[in-house]
């Protein structure tokens, strides 16, 4: 647990690239790992691999059903498969065939979706992803994963990979603010507190974990010494540190790039209405569709910043009993 | 599995044209029987694919009941898994250890392996959970370029209803399997002519068929699909044909062996009487 120090963005790898990274490791070290694309591996960068293993990377076309479903073909025959798009696409269009042949049929095959939530920018709403984490989390049997940064992604790719079932992972395209170092430890569903704190607790997952401790800065300079987790894993949920969090603090702000509909915030008010029912906010895109813009500028205009997350805090506080 | 193991398997497949018959009218009595224990179901798509199920499980695929999942085997999808019953009796009748005969009339009932449509939860030694129409093929896919890169020999046979093939997603697969050169995958559309709201002209025209597969780039054959001869014969040329896949068009008659099931669209998707039951039992004798 890291001592309280100020958090400073420092830019890494986006969570993309880590995964493009990593899934050539993987394709070293196991050839069952294969890949299949649907005409942006080298916006999902699966390129990467499929220049190192041409003959492990099967190219569906602009097909994302049938690219889930060949996915799922290769995992009943012993495969590791990934298959990999925008968000948007693979969980919107590839959802029937992820239910059937993944969940139902449970398959071990990975799915990745970047470019998720708003912070693509510049392409806008068509190409951005609100609603995954709440699709992914409807598919019994699966484990869903949206990693913070560059670090994280690593591990939780290599996570997924040994992991036997189907599995989600949600990656971003911007650069992603480094939360962590390359010793850090993940496991799939345990969170990781990445501030330690008494008064509240933020709850955070992928590019939201940053804005997350510098909301922690701007409470701790009022005298609000703020927990913050990193919920990595949203189902299966870890249910002990949202309890924990929930007895201790009494206070939980949710802040997630994500419809505030069926996504981390409401997963996290279930375990906490089951355990330690606590006074609750949630920070995350309310009811409506976004625009293009810069990552920042999309961060601001909908409420998902550092300064949003503290303003979801005074307001709890004002409610925690 | 012992090299000689498979082949004493497969020399004890081996059946004459008038055993399959024999096989084929047991299969078409279950699936009656069962469907009309149920009260549900769907006769009309099992019947019609009776000859091309047997001759697969019987003859054609390099299967081993007793060792259902060894790694080498033949796999058949159901991608119109509506027609379970057809699936369930043939492997009832096969041998396999987790679709018991004496099991068959529990169809749809709470408790039982049969599911209303194949489940592998239940039934093991099904290769794929299916009944959400359209997908299918891309499993089928999927295997046959994961065992392709294993350098294993499996064959891979998916079951189409030409209803089905109205699916989008038929037609991502058919455009894939070709571009893949999957010459281990064979599509076979079961083509009755009936989905569940009528005529298939009248509720989307798909003909011409053969033709739209062809363009996508399959080896295409088509056959009278209830004629054992002609099942044989389109297996063996799709075993022959590489570089490509096959698609075998079997043209088929919907209710076949039941004289007031066949084209008979109402057959698509109700379960017959007891009375209707008896007329077709006597039929089937």
């Amino acid at each position: 647990m890291p001592a309280k120090t100020k958090f400073e963005i420092k830019m890494g790898a986006s969570t993309r690239e880590a995964f493009g990274r990593t899934l050539v490791e993987l394709g070293r070290e196991n050839k069952d790992v294969v890949v299949v694309d649907a005409d942006l591996s080298k916006s999902t960068m699966t390129t990467y691999f499929a220049k190192e293993f041409p003959e492990r990377f099967f190219s569906c076309g602009i097909a994302e059903a049938n690219m889930v479903g060949v996915g799922a073909g290769l995992a009943m025959v012993g495969k590791i498969p990934f298959v990999a798009s925008f968000s948007v696409f693979v969980m919107n269009k590839g959802f029937e065939q992820m239910r059937i042949g993944a969940a139902y049929g449970r398959s071990n095959l990975k799915v990745v979706g970047t470019h998720s939530g708003i912070t693509i920018g510049e392409d806008g709403p068509s190409q951005m992803s609100i609603e995954e984490i709440s699709l992914a989390c409807s598919l019994a049997g699966f484990v869903v994963l949206a990693p913070a940064d560059e670090n994280s992604t690593k591990a939780l790719v290599r996570a997924a990979a040994a992991y036997d079932g189907p599995v989600f992972i949600r990656c971003g395209r911007p650069k992603a603010p480094v939360v962590y170092g390359t010793d850090q430890k993940f496991e799939i569903g345990k969170s990781v507190e990445v501030a330690a704190g008494r008064d509240i607790t933020l709850i955070a997952n992928g590019l939201l974990v940053a804005q997350a401790l510098l909301a922690a800065d701007l409470l701790d300079a009022e005298g609000v010494s703020a927990r913050v987790i990193d919920m990595h894993t949203v189902k299966p949920l870890d249910r002990d540190a949202i309890s924990r969090a929930a007895s201790e603090t009494g206070a939980i702000v949710v802040a997630e790039e994500h419809l505030v509909d069926g996504g981390l915030g409401v997963r996290v008010a279930q375990a906490v209405a089951e355990t330690n029912p606590c006074a609750m906010e949630f920070v995350g895109i309310h009811n409506r569709y976004a625009e293009s813009g810069n990552p920042d500028e999309m961060l601001e205009k909908y409420g998902l910043a550092a300064r949003d997350i503290a303003a979801a805090a005074r307001k709890v506080l004002g409610r925690k009993r | 599995m012992p090299r000689r193991a498979v082949l004493e398997s497969y020399f004890h497949m081996a059946k004459s044209i008038a055993e399959l018959e024999d096989i084929a009218k047991r299969v078409r009595r279950d699936i009656v029987e069962m469907i009309t224990a149920a009260k549900s179901g769907h006769p009309g798509g099992s019947l019609s694919a009776v000859e091309i199920v047997v001759e697969l499980y019987f003859n054609h695929m390099r299967i081993d009941p007793a060792n259902p999942k060894w790694v080498d085997r033949d796999r058949f999808i159901l991608s119109k898994g509506h027609a379970a019953p057809v699936l369930y009796s043939v492997m009832a009748e096969r041998g396999y250890a987790d679709t018991p005969k004496d099991k068959l009339n529990t169809l749809r009932q709470f408790g039982s392996v049969f599911q209303g449509h194949p489940d592998m939860r239940f039934i093991p030694s099904l290769e794929a959970s299916t009944g959400s129409l359209g997908q299918g093929l891309s499993l089928g896919l999927g295997m046959a370029l994961g065992a392709r890169l294993d350098g294993r020999p499996s064959r891979f046979f998916v079951m189409l209803g030409d209803g089905e093939i109205q699916e989008g997603q038929i037609w991502e697969a058919a455009m894939a399997a070709p571009f893949h050169k999957a010459d281990n995958l064979v599509a076979i559309v079961d083509n009755n002519r009936i989905q569940l709201d009528g005529f298939v002209a009248d509720i989307m025209a798909i003909d011409p068929v053969a033709e739209k597969w062809r363009q996508f780039g399959w080896h295409t054959l088509e056959i009278a699909g209830n004629d054992f001869a002609a099942v044989q014969g389109a297996l063996a040329e799709a075993a022959a044909t590489k570089g490509k896949p096959t698609c075998i068009v079997a043209h088929t008659i919907k209710g076949k062996g039941v004289s007031f099931m066949e084209n008979n669209p109402k057959f698509h998707g109700v379960a017959p009487t007891q009375d209707e039951l008896k007329l077709a039992l006597q039929e089937l004798n």
